[in-house]
């Protein structure tokens, strides 16, 4: 009995103590049939030439020959943003590789607010013609570091980030998460909002911060995807 | 940069095996004491090399951005992890996997390192290993401790050492080899990593197993060592044995060598000790200043196979026994590999799936991607990989595929693919599905389409043209093409390097592809040399003819000219390699004459494949796989400044006895280090090295400083003298003042005895 606390009572810190560090945001696209991957190469090394955001912009790789892979990718110093292919999804994916100042709430916002301004580039950019956009619905977010935040025991404190985030961003519409199935996966969920955002409602939302009293239900664990 | 890099070592402590952990450790320490600016960082370059730790294009700080060369302003600043390579400047990790096999557990490893700490991709080379890129450094003593714990290293993966030892991925299920190689490859490797005798090379040493002599699996004959296994009837016994052909001098690079013949049959009890002896040797005699000649090949030439061949067998002589020579093989030996399932035969196929398309994808999977093992009832199973390239998630669904088929039996290829063995026959369909499912299931293995490419541009500082970029356009075309075209070119390969440095091992396909650049209009354009005619087959038994340099945008028309040609006009039954030599090289040329300039105001020529950014060779930079040249003394003093370090970080945390033991353990360490100078053999007895000191370098006084005279060498022989005693904290605080005193003076004596040798 006496092991059986001390158990539940460590893991009770562990999950206390969770640092989100190198958090992923995945923003899913509409029509990905209609996307043309290699038409945001020459858009991503416009990027690089015109350092577009804060971050130091490196180099871009061509995974378009991966099925369900990272697809293109724009290599940075503290993050790289592409436009990711995983589980035949596609979606413009931020992944913060270098530590970031703040709390967990403050780290959750650069990272989402990184991803979500680098989509609305992609929605405005001329030569993709609007064919890149975000499908309204879908969200991921991943930490990606499996010692910091493991897959099940990290799974509880990140829910409760992701309702104060999501409380600010999805102003007056319902969300569920989802988690994946496969123990081995980055600690992660799915958001799946109940109706449409866009880009700019999102990112006026998180500048706003503003909380949605009337945020609907968010079922913890439902629909594991995998 | 990772958060969690600071809770690995405690967290895999008791999953590491000791070596490999200490191993990191040091690494650690040497980030630790480059960072603080206390090691050179000449010798930081090659110290992270010879740990697979490598540089990537751009790591200069400088990118040309299609218009003008941008500066890449890392937070770190100037500082550099080697000559010219800034800190901060993402790089690529090289990862050995001796002989190609891996376990479940291992793809799961490498997946989440893919993830956490490159761009989720990794990537098998032509030598089995595995390569993550965009790594940063202060991650890799992370990422090394997860790969330990796994039982896997990246020791002298990289830099002036012996790299992967490979071997054919077929080896124990062929039908075709004399015996299984496998152990012997192991216990090569095993017995070579971090060997003394390695230690001093001026370049790399690539060693190589194959179970026989016709095919391509091994490629013995473009490495410095090859090994053919053979059998022969014993002279004095006449009972069959089991031995190998070895071969040395073999190598790609700008121009190739085939590798010569040393000996017809070497016995298995032999194998260790002549390599051993090859390779002090190689370190002896080896060319350590012009990196050109460096490698064994030139050796072998400026000496001659006989005097090459006689000086090993002088050398083996002189070789005090060591019982691993025997033991490691002994050990190897027992770890045998058997099927999970009982083996059978396919039942015959009318439709499967979806229909007819699906039917006819396997049947195009079976043809390519499957070959019966000499056990009956099981097969061996190629996983194509495209451009070696598999993401995370695939390598997690692999190692669920190799534990629910086989007992995790799977190789990486020198074709930059997966190999699945004793996959019972009767389970094929089953596996396709499981490989399909995941986009595994490509057919063409080791097929027109299964192209083979180095980095190149993308990511290596010595690529002229994009590799990959042309190998991925290729691949694409060949794969709408179908396969529909001839049976013959089917099987042709295609293989691509970005420059002359032969990475993607373009010497030996059948028609290669090497990058180059031209100026047209006074303006650069990729273009790549073609070769044609090289052998795959026999292991890499013959190399390609250069015809012409041709616009890398034409490429693709080259290939689907020259194999329309060889369709239309080959003789019966004639090859490719027999077409070429046939057609000569002249007529070759004039078939591709009219692609060798770009049509008249086509701008795409003006940028390379894959990458829109107008080309230039502004981005070339200056290559690692040469590693850096340094002396063992600089090894060794480097190693007796980290204990140091160490020790200092003892007494910090009043570990005053620990603190004293290191500093002195520091002293003898770089005592060594110059006694090492004299007598390469000295050994790691702390009596013998503190005798040889005095007498090579006290008593000569050639340790002596000029103005403080033998000082310093005193401050060894006391504090020595000393040892066993219990340290005070004063008495270990002033070892330590001496210790970094007497490593002063050593570096000083250095640097007097290389000017010497200089002059």
């Amino acid at each position: 009995m006496a092991d059986n606390t001390s158990f539940l009572l460590s893991q009770m810190m562990a999950e206390l103590s969770l640092e989100l560090e190198h958090i992923n945001f995945k923003l899913l696209l509409k029509n990905p049939a209609d996307v043309d991957l290699e038409a945001v190469i020459p858009v991503f090394h416009s990027w690089i030439q015109d350092q577009v955001c804060d971050e130091l912009l490196l180099d871009v790789a061509d995974y378009r020959h991966v099925k369900a892979g990272p697809g293109i990718v724009l290599i940075g110093h503290e993050a790289d943003y592409s436009l990711d292919n995983t589980d035949d999804r596609l979606g413009l994916r931020y992944n913060r590789k270098a530590t970031m100042e703040g709390n967990n709430q403050e780290r959750l916002e650069q990272a989402l607010g990184a991803a979500l301004s680098a989509l609305e580039r992609l929605e405005n950019e001329p030569s993709l013609a609007g064919k890149v956009g975000f499908d309204g619905r879908e969200l991921e977010v991943f930490i990606n570091d499996r010692l910091l935040a493991g897959n099940r025991e990290g799974r509880e404190q990140l829910q409760r980030e992701l309702r104060t985030l999501l409380g600010k961003l999805l102003v007056g519409g319902a969300y569920s998460l989802s988690y994946a199935a496969d123990p081995r996966r980055l600690l992660g969920a799915r958001i799946h909002c109940q109706r449409d955002f866009s880009t700019a409602d999102l990112l006026k939302n998180l500048e706003a911060g503003r909380i949605d009293e009337f945020r609907g239900p968010s079922p913890p664990d439902s629909n594991p995807y995998s | 940069m990772k958060a969690s890099n600071a809770l690995w070592r405690d967290h895999l402590a008791d999953q590491m095996p000791e070596s490999l952990a200490r191993e990191i450790d040091i690494f650690e320490t040497e980030i630790a004491l480059r960072k603080q600016g206390k090691l050179d960082e000449r010798l930081f370059a090659e110290t992270r090399l010879r740990r697979g730790t490598y540089g990537q294009r751009y790591d200069n700080g400088q990118r040309h951005d299609g218009e003008k060369v941008q500066q890449l302003n890392f937070p770190a600043g100037a500082l550099t992890k080697g000559p010219n390579t800034m800190w901060d400047a993402p790089g690529m990790q090289r990862i050995k996997i001796p002989a190609g096999g891996l376990n479940a557990a291992q793809l799961e490893t490498i997946a989440e390192l893919a993830e956490e700490y490159s761009d989720g991709i990794a990537h098998v080379t032509t030598r089995q290993d595995f390569q993550l890129h965009f790594v940063h450094i202060e991650n890799t003593p992370s990422l090394m401790r997860r790969l330990a714990a796994a039982k896997i290293t990246t020791r002298e993966a990289c830099g002036n050492s012996v790299r992967n030892v490979t071997a054919c991925p077929y080896a124990g299920v062929c039908q075709d080899e004399s015996f299984d190689v496998t152990p012997y490859a192991r216990a090569l490797s095993r017995f070579l990593l971090g060997h003394p005798d390695c230690q001093n090379f001026g370049r790399k040493f690539k060693p190589a197993f194959s179970g026989c002599s016709q095919h391509a699996c091994g490629l013995t004959s473009l490495h410095d060592l090859g090994l053919i296994a053979a059998k022969r009837l014993n002279p004095e016994t006449g009972k069959e044995e089991i031995g190998f052909e070895m071969y040395v001098g073999g190598g790609l690079g700008a121009v190739p060598y085939q590798a010569k013949l040393f000996s017809s049959f070497v016995v298995p009890q032999e194998l260790l000790p002549l390599a051993q002896a090859i390779a002090r040797i190689f370190a002896r005699y080896g060319e350590k200043k012009n990196r050109n000649r460096a490698r064994l090949k030139f050796l072998i030439q400026d000496l001659g196979i006989e005097k090459f061949r006689s000086l090993v067998h002088e050398e083996r002589k002189l070789l005090p026994f060591d019982s691993r020579w025997t033991e490691y093989i002994t050990q190897s030996l027992e770890s045998t590999e058997s099927p999970a399932r009982v083996g059978g035969e396919l039942p015959e196929l009318v439709t499967i799936g979806a229909g007819e398309a699906d039917t006819e994808n396997f049947k195009k999977w079976l043809k390519f991607n499957t070959r019966p093992q000499r056990q009956p009832g099981y097969a061996a199973v190629t996983v194509a990989l495209p451009l070696g390239d598999i993401t995370a998630n695939q390598l997690r669904a692999l190692a669920d595929i190799v534990r629910r088929f086989t007992r995790e039996t799977i190789r990486t290829t020198v074709e930059q693919n997966f190999l699945i063995r004793w996959v019972s026959k009767p389970d094929l369909l089953e596996l396709y599905r499981a490989l399909d499912a995941v986009g595994l299931g490509d057919h063409g293995a080791g097929a027109l389409v299964d192209i083979a490419a180095c980095p190149g541009t993308d990511t290596c500082k010595l690529g002229i043209s994009s590799s990959r970029g042309l190998a991925a356009e290729l691949r694409k075309r060949v794969s709408e093409k179908g396969f529909q075209c001839d049976e013959a070119v089917q099987n042709l390969h295609i293989k691509i390097s970005g420059c002359f440095n032969s990475c993607g091992q373009h010497h030996v396909a059948d028609l290669g592809f090497y990058g180059v650049s031209r100026k047209i209009g006074g303006y650069a354009v990729p273009h790549f040399q073609v070769v044609l005619g090289g052998e795959w087959e026999h292991n890499a038994g013959a190399y390609g003819l250069p015809i012409v340099a041709v616009p890398a945008k034409n490429i693709p028309q080259v290939v689907s000219r020259l194999t329309d040609r060889y369709v239309a006009e080959r003789n019966s039954g004639e090859t490719f390699k027999e077409f070429v030599k046939r057609t000569g090289k002249t007529a070759l040329k004039s078939m591709l004459e009219d692609l060798t300039r770009p049509p008249a105001g086509d701008r795409s020529f003006f940028s390379d494949w894959g990458d829109p950014r107008a080309y230039s060779l502004g981005d070339m930079g200056v290559g690692e796989c040469a590693g850096e040249v340094v002396s063992p003394v600089d090894f060794g003093l480097a190693q007796a400044e980290r204990e140091l370090f160490e020790a200092q970080l003892a007494f910090e945390k009043g570990e005053i006895q620990e603190a004293g033991k290191r500093a002195l353990g520091s002293m003898v360490t770089a005592a060594k280090a110059l006694v090492k100078f004299e007598n390469p053999d000295i050994g790691d007895d702390p009596d013998t090295i503190i005798s040889e000191f005095r007498i090579r370098y006290h008593d000569t006084q050639k340790f002596f400083d000029p103005f403080a005279g033998g000082k310093f060498a005193n401050y060894l022989f006391d504090a020595y003298s000393r040892s066993g005693q219990p340290y005070s904290s004063e008495s270990s605080r002033y070892l330590l003042d001496e210790a970094q005193l007497f490593i002063d003076a050593a570096h000083s004596c250095s640097n007097r005895l290389e000017t010497v040798v200089a002059a």
